[in-house]
């Protein structure tokens, strides 16, 4: 089974990216461990792959450009070029830059901002040559190996009419054990024009003396041709170095000197050739030269013609992959019949029970088993889905010596739990904020080289980007070791951008929490890094769109670590199902803390209508569902229901009534959006085992949008006050 | 009888390329990621020609075929080893190592063709 060419380009294009990964994971290493040859031969090998797969698909300008990257780690290779800081920084540069080239050449753009030619140039100025002279300087040390690739047309114009050429061709004993054989050699002459051929044989010993290392045989060979001579030459092109080889033109000598036109051809190799033109196969397998030729004996007999077509060869030959490529529609249609099929499953198991059917019974045991079924197949759906986090983290150490290079600070990344996985939209949509969250570790969160110094750090500050699973949930971590938040200077910026009341008394949570507010930004001067109109509020709504929650940890003079925790999949929820005024919903687990009775915590009415719960010394606002959804007045006694404490962002809480609890199963999400339409406080919807579709509540959402009704945190301290 | 070819290339997109133009010409590709697995491939294979990239991990094209010259079963094996224009000089210790010859990259579909009938009696 072949290929098309688009789908061989587009394989290309993802070795690709394989390849760009072992180049700058082979940069970092000796960045950092110093003289291995294996890794500068494995970033030697990434380039020069790249390179000649670029050249098959005629992209010219990024194979110029892997050849001058690939001359330069060949020198570096070859101990001629010094691995210096300087060079290195070049060589990720131009490994970025590569990169760049490539996505271009996929996007079937070739935008070029002049970067090509200025890296061009630098690494030029390494190699210390100009590279333009380089094939031919090469091509000068292995003078008697011109180049001369297969179809090259003739040089010179033909002459009118044939000349005669004398060619005496003695082979080396090397010739015959490369795999050459003169015979082959003597059959490509002969498709140019008449040939005749004179075994000489005088040097051969008698057969007790014959040592079959050593090559006798040499022969006088006349071609009569209107080829140009290029092009006898290049017959001989594959064993020029094995062998003592003269060609002469008639005209330049005199006369023929040995073997007169037409004369005393060996009749045997006459055969030979004949029966070669005739039907392109060896007529009798032993050459007709014999001893010294061991290499034709032990050829295979009978080799047929390359143009055998179809024949089944491929399909035997060409190995089967450990890998497929799927569209990714096809994963999403199955994961969402994979969705169906639990929720089908869920149903029966209800109907099941409603029926009465004791637990013991086949019908019951067999539903255990689909069951399990169901959720390994559902399991082993969504890991087609899932992808190692590690292209990500890879993508970011270019942005770390981007962002470095720029700010003047010297960072060091270091990633952890790369191996971990996580859905691919996830990741894809993960780029931009984690991007964003490291600029901003460098910018704001790294001192400059000398204030490190100053206060006895190491002047390279260090970035760790960690991932890991954590309960169902996956985390990531962006921990630097920086001078950590300045919470005096952050509250007053808050303070004078009126985000907070002036001399308000905040936690320090609270006040890291302050950086993830709408238009806060703690730089006085806007910084062109991590600044770029965006703030760290778009970070944190693009996070909790995609299911994930963001937060901050912070110790002066030690660092900051942002926390990112994402769901594995975005297509099901471990969920509590709930009941508030006859309809079911359901709250994401992951934001629920605890569950309190009404009756036995300490309620306190706020103002008309707001109530808080004192919770682990804090007082929580209380917000009831079935009021907020519109379902129900406000109750007047919170008795008899359920307070389910949930978290939300920015470290807020908020506790939820509903009026009682169902139980805490896996759901699987499906869009409201797409089905009917945005509903605030509703993240999602789901069908139940029972076939209701039930809501997915977005407690961040129905806490900010019930903030008008309910107190504003910041207001409780002082309530509990009185 | 089909030709039977081993190409041996780290470069998945150089297999797909050789995949593609031969197996299309009638030929029987088989395939190996590296020098070493070449060799193990070599006599289950029992190619009529092997073609090889120079640069590979683990075993390089030189040291694949200065292994199969090893063996003198092998001396007549047509090898081509795949190099670019310019690597005159890798030419050169490609025929030392015993190549029987090569093929310039990027190649088209003819010129590799040529370049298999030129070393085997096809």
């Amino acid at each position: 089974m072949t290929q098309s060419s688009n789908d061989i380009r587009e394989s290309f294009f993802q070795e690709c990216e394989d390849l760009l990964e072992t180049l700058g994971e082979g940069l970092r290493r000796l960045d950092h461990e110093g003289e291995d040859i294996d890794t500068v031969h494995a970033v030697f090998r990434a380039v020069h792959s790249i390179k000649g797969g670029a050249g098959a698909f005629g992209l010219d300008a990024l194979v110029a450009f892997a050849h001058r990257f690939e001359t330069a780690l060949d020198e570096v290779r070859a101990g001629r070029l010094a691995r210096d800081v300087a060079a290195m920084r070049l060589f990720h540069r131009a490994g970025d830059h590569l990169g760049d080239m490539v996505a271009a050449a996929r996007a079937g753009s070739g935008p070029d901002d002049g970067e090509t030619a200025r890296l061009q140039a630098e690494l030029e100025a390494l190699i210390g040559e100009p590279a333009e002279d380089e094939d031919e300087a090469e091509a000068g040390a292995g003078a008697a190996f011109e180049p001369m690739t297969l179809d090259l047309p003739a040089l010179a114009a033909p002459e009118a009419g044939a000349t005669r050429y004398t060619i005496t061709f003695a082979p080396e004993a090397a010739l015959y054990s490369s795999g050459n054989d003169p015979v082959l050699v003597f059959r490509a002459l002969a498709r140019l024009g008449a040939l005749s051929a004179q075994a000489d044989i005088d040097a051969v010993p008698p057969l007790e003396d014959l040592d079959w290392r050593e090559a006798r045989l040499r022969w006088t060979l006349t071609l009569v041709t209107e080829e140009p001579e290029e092009v006898i030459r290049e017959v001989f092109e594959f064993v020029e170095g094995n062998c003592a080889l003269d060609i002469s033109r008639e005209a330049d000598e005199g006369a023929p000197p040995e073997a007169p036109a037409g004369l005393e051809v060996t009749p045997e190799l006459d055969d030979f050739l004949g029966a070669h033109e005739a039907d392109g196969e060896r007529a009798s397998d032993p050459a007709p030269e014999v001893a010294p030729v061991p290499a034709d004996d032990s050829a295979p007999p009978a080799r047929p013609t390359g143009q055998v077509p179809g024949q089944g060869g491929a399909e035997a030959g060409t190995r089967t992959s450990a890998t497929i490529r799927v569209n990714l529609d096809r994963v999403d249609r199955l994961i969402n019949l994979v969705g169906e099929l639990v929720i089908k499953e869920a149903m029966l198991s209800q109907s099941i029970s409603q029926a009465g059917l004791p637990a013991e019974s086949d019908v019951s045991s067999g539903l255990d088993g689909l069951k399990q079924l169901a959720g390994e197949i559902q399991e082993g759906v969504m890991a087609i889905r899932a992808q190692p986090v590690k292209s990500m983290f890879q993508r970011m150490f270019r942005i770390v010596r981007e962002t470095a290079e720029i700010s003047g600070k010297r960072v060091r990344l270091v990633t952890q739990g790369e191996h971990a996985e996580v859905d691919k939209t996830v990741i894809e949509r993960l780029v931009d904020p984690l991007t964003h969250m490291i600029r901003n570790a460098i910018d704001h969160g790294l001192e400059a080289p000398q204030a490190r110094a100053a206060a006895g750090k190491p002047e390279e500050g260090t970035l760790i980007l960690s991932a890991s699973h954590r309960s169902g949930r996956v985390m990531i971590d962006v921990s630097d070791d920086g001078a950590g938040i300045d919470r005096a200077r952050v509250q007053a910026a808050a303070e004078r951008k009126g985000l907070v009341a002036p001399g308000a008394d905040l936690a320090p949570a609270e006040i890291d929490n302050l950086l993830f507010a709408p238009g806060f930004s703690s730089k006085e001067e806007v910084s062109n890094l991590s600044g770029r109109g965006v703030g760290l509020d778009v970070v944190k709504s693009e996070i909790q769109s995609l299911g994930g929650r963001v937060s901050i940890t912070s110790e002066r003079g030690e660092g900051t670590t942002f926390s990112i925790s994402l769901p594995l999949t975005l297509a099901v929820l471990e969920g509590m199902v709930a009941e508030v005024a006859g309809q079911t919903i359901v709250v994401p687990i992951t934001a629920v803390q605890e569950t309190l009775q009404p009756a036995k915590a300490g309620l306190h009415a706020v103002g008309r209508t707001g109530r808080v719960v004192e919770s682990r010394g804090e007082l929580v606002p209380i917000i009831d569902l079935g009021l907020a959804f519109g379902y129900r007045g406000p109750l007047e006694r919170l008795d008899g229901h359920v307070l389910l404490l949930v978290e939300t962002d920015a470290n807020r809480r908020c506790a939820l009534v509903v009026d009682h609890i169902h139980d805490q199963r896996q759901v699987v999400i499906k869009s409201l959006e797409d089905n009917y339409g945005r509903v605030a406080g509703v993240a999602a919807a789901t069908i139940l085992g029972d076939g209701r579709i039930a809501l997915i509540i977005d407690p961040d959402e129905i806490a900010s949008t019930s903030a008008g009704a309910e107190p504003a945190p910041e207001d409780i301290p002082l309530a509990a006050a009185e | 009888m089909t030709v039977t070819v081993l190409a041996v290339d780290d470069s998945r997109t150089m297999r797909n390329l050789l995949d593609a133009a031969l197996s299309e010409a009638g030929f029987d590709v088989r395939f190996a990621e590296d020098g070493a697995e070449g060799l193990k491939c070599l006599s289950e294979a029992a190619p009529d020609v092997v073609i090889t990239d120079i640069n590979m991990p683990r075993l390089d094209g030189f040291g694949f075929i200065e292994t199969v010259r090893r063996d003198h079963g092998n001396r007549a094996l047509p090898i081509l080893v795949l190099t670019t224009e310019s690597g005159t000089e890798l030419k050169a210790r490609a025929r030392d190592a015993g190549a029987t010859g090569w093929i310039v990259k990027p190649f088209d579909e003819e010129k590799l063709i040529a370049a298999i009938e030129r070393v085997t009696a096809a």
